[in-house]
């Protein structure tokens, strides 16, 4: 395998909880205990898990959103969890960051040429207004919308429209990392199906790697190339997704697979 | 009462006698701007004891505000019934009085609710919460309905019940929660639970337990279920019949079986294709296209005609019937069955 593109070593975030007037004694919260993986360029990992494993505590220790405990992650070789803020900010552009809720991450008082141009002139990608109103449009004609919507605001879009205005915001700079915590819970199926195929798509066309955290194992199934099982802050299994999916050999992961509900089709059940 | 009604009555209830719950032509709309926008049309479905009848549909097809409308919790808001019929165990709830319908709910017929996290009352011990509601409907002492109230949680599987009985919501974990939820709607052995995205909520592998205590606990008393889900596994395992619903219709109903054997309506065919399942790989999913239409959009004809494959003239113009497409399987598609080329 060629030289990873994330290379996460032994990574730790703690959190303490604060002390109560009534309870007293703080607590330590080991969110994540001791993870390492590595992300080729061009792949896709999967974090998954239930709730509370620590999956999106990964995502935000490496966006700089949580403070690591303990442990190294390389990016392109160089160890970006000790950087100062100034140091990170050109990494900013090259790891990015999708959300799950698209109502609560676009500014809802900016129209969607500003929060699409805004990361351009931050990162210095145009100069002119000209320049990236082009590239905004070609973003959106990528992500599947009419160049026609730069004018308007996030509350005149459906969920999963938002969710690709969130996409737009990301590939538009380009990254090298994009990091989608929960990208396409909060949508409906038939649109779910939408966003994780244009996902895929873009992901394959553009060539970049991403760490794609999700508890749906269907989702992670469709999208990944490889797999990790997270469970309380420990990866308790990772490999190739053939391999977690058609032979896994934890407990764990094996009791995951086992819980889904699956739609019996034909009328070998009648 | 049309030919197609009696149709699907007869596929619904499998015979002629009058089922627990009855649901016929039930029409609900909601008021916005000074116009009455259609949310629910021409829904129809019996469940009877022993039974799950479980709704699909995405958001917004009008599955929630079916379940509020049996409950008689669209009061208060801007939601109305404008038709049709709730028959349960004989009496006609929509013309219940205030006290005759408080001595239904929460006693024969109870529900659950999709957030576990914010339908109990944070201030109030939930032991203090399930005895209320046992005293409300049943001559009991306080000591009694506790000792009830202890009994149903260790019904519902909660470990140390004689000491978790005394804990705050805010002390149980979601599934812990919704399964209090389930042993609250259970206090007074209701006829019938109405579960609204019960597991929704919940991990995956907490949501195969509360499925699990779910069945478990109909083997036992006979209650009669209706599941709405957006999940078509969780339907698929738990449910003996399903309506799907589609912007406030019921597109295509029939026993699980027969449903799951051939998915006769373009809609049902489509959800199914539209989930990435977990025990293959297929390189790209068969999304339906566009999305489901707001309620201020007009529709002429067949709701699913603009996002359809198989869409023709004549599903822009008339809505489509229900249909008998097989025995026991009822469709509201003019090309029930026909796959697209």
């Amino acid at each position: 395998m060629s030289e990873p593109l994330l290379r996460v070593i032994d990574l730790k975030t703690h959190f303490r909880t604060k002390a109560s007037w009534m309870f007293g004694e703080r607590q330590l919260i080991k969110a994540i205990d001791g993870v390492s993986f590595d992300i080729a360029p061009g792949e896709v990992l999967s974090l998954v898990g239930e709730s509370g494993c620590g999956k999106s505590t990964v995502g935000r220790t490496l966006t700089h959103l949580e403070q690591a405990t303990s442990g190294r992650a390389l990016f392109e070789g160089r160890d970006f969890l000790v950087m100062s803020p100034i140091e990170f900010r050109p990494l900013r552009r090259e790891i990015q960051m999708i959300f799950q809720d698209p109502f609560a991450s676009l500014n809802p008082r900016l129209t969607i040429e500003q929060t699409l141009g805004e990361p351009l002139f931050i990162h210095g990608l145009c100069k002119t207004w000209d320049e990236a109103r082009a590239k905004i449009a070609v973003m959106l004609e990528t992500v599947g919308m009419d160049p026609l919507v730069m004018k308007r605001h996030p509350h005149e879009f459906s969920g999963g429209q938002r969710q690709r205005i969130g996409i737009a915001r990301v590939m538009i700079l380009k990254p090298k990392l994009v990091i989608a915590d929960e990208a396409v819970s909060a949508l409906d199926v038939s649109i779910q199906a939408q966003v994780l195929n244009l996902l895929k798509k873009l992901q394959q066309d553009s060539g970049v790697s991403m760490l794609f955290i999700s508890h749906d194992l269907g989702v992670v199934r469709h999208i990944s190339d490889q797999v990790a099982v997270m469970h309380e802050g420990k990866i308790v299994e990772i490999g190739r997704k053939r391999q977690i999916f058609e032979a896994p050999q934890h407990e764990y992961t094996r009791k995951l697979l086992e819980s889904i509900p699956r739609v019996k089709i034909g009328k070998e059940v009648a | 009462m049309t030919a197609s009604i009696r149709a699907l009555k007869t596929i619904l209830r499998g015979s002629d006698h009058m089922a627990l719950l009855e649901v016929q032509d039930l029409e609900i709309a909601v008021r916005t701007k000074g116009k009455l926008l259609p949310v629910v049309e021409g829904v129809s479905f019996d469940v009877d004891d022993n039974e799950t009848l479980g709704i699909v549909g995405e958001s917004g097809c009008g599955k929630s505000l079916t379940a509020l409308a049996i409950m008689g919790l669209l009061g208060g808001t801007t939601v109305r019934i404008t038709g049709g019929n709730i028959r349960f165990d004989g009496m006609d709830l929509l013309t219940l009085s205030e006290g005759e319908r408080r001595r239904i709910m929460g006693n024969r017929m109870a529900m659950i609710f999709q957030e576990p996290m914010t339908s109990l009352n944070p201030v109030y011990r939930i032991g203090d919460q399930i005895i209320e509601n046992i005293r409300q409907h049943q001559k009991m002492t306080n000591a009694q309905a506790r000792d009830r109230a202890v009994e149903l949680l260790s019904l519902v599987r909660i470990p140390n019940p004689s000491e978790r009985v005394d804990s705050f919501p805010h002390q149980m974990s979601g599934g812990q929660r919704q399964r209090v939820m389930i042993a609250m709607a259970l206090s007074c052995d209701p006829k019938l639970l109405i579960a609204d995205e019960p597991t929704t909520a919940l991990d995956v592998t907490v949501q195969k337990e509360v499925l699990d205590l779910m069945a478990d606990l109909q083997t036992r008393t006979g209650t009669a279920i209706v599941l709405i889900s957006h999940d078509l596994g969780v339907i698929s395992e738990t449910c003996n019949k399903v309506a799907v619903m589609y912007r406030g219709r019921v597109v295509e109903a029939a026993a699980t079986e027969n449903l799951f054997a051939e998915l006769a309506h373009p809609y049902t065919r489509g959800l199914l294709n539209s989930i990435p399942v977990v025990d293959s790989d297929v390189d790209w999913l068969e999304a339906i296209p566009g999305r489901v239409p707001t309620l201020e959009e007009e529709l002429t004809g067949c709701a699913f005609h603009p996002r359809c494959a198989l869409v023709t003239k004549l599903c822009a113009t008339i809505v489509p019937q229900e249909t008998e497409y097989k025995p026991g399987h009822s469709v509201r598609c003019h090309f029930s069955g026909k796959v697209a080329p």
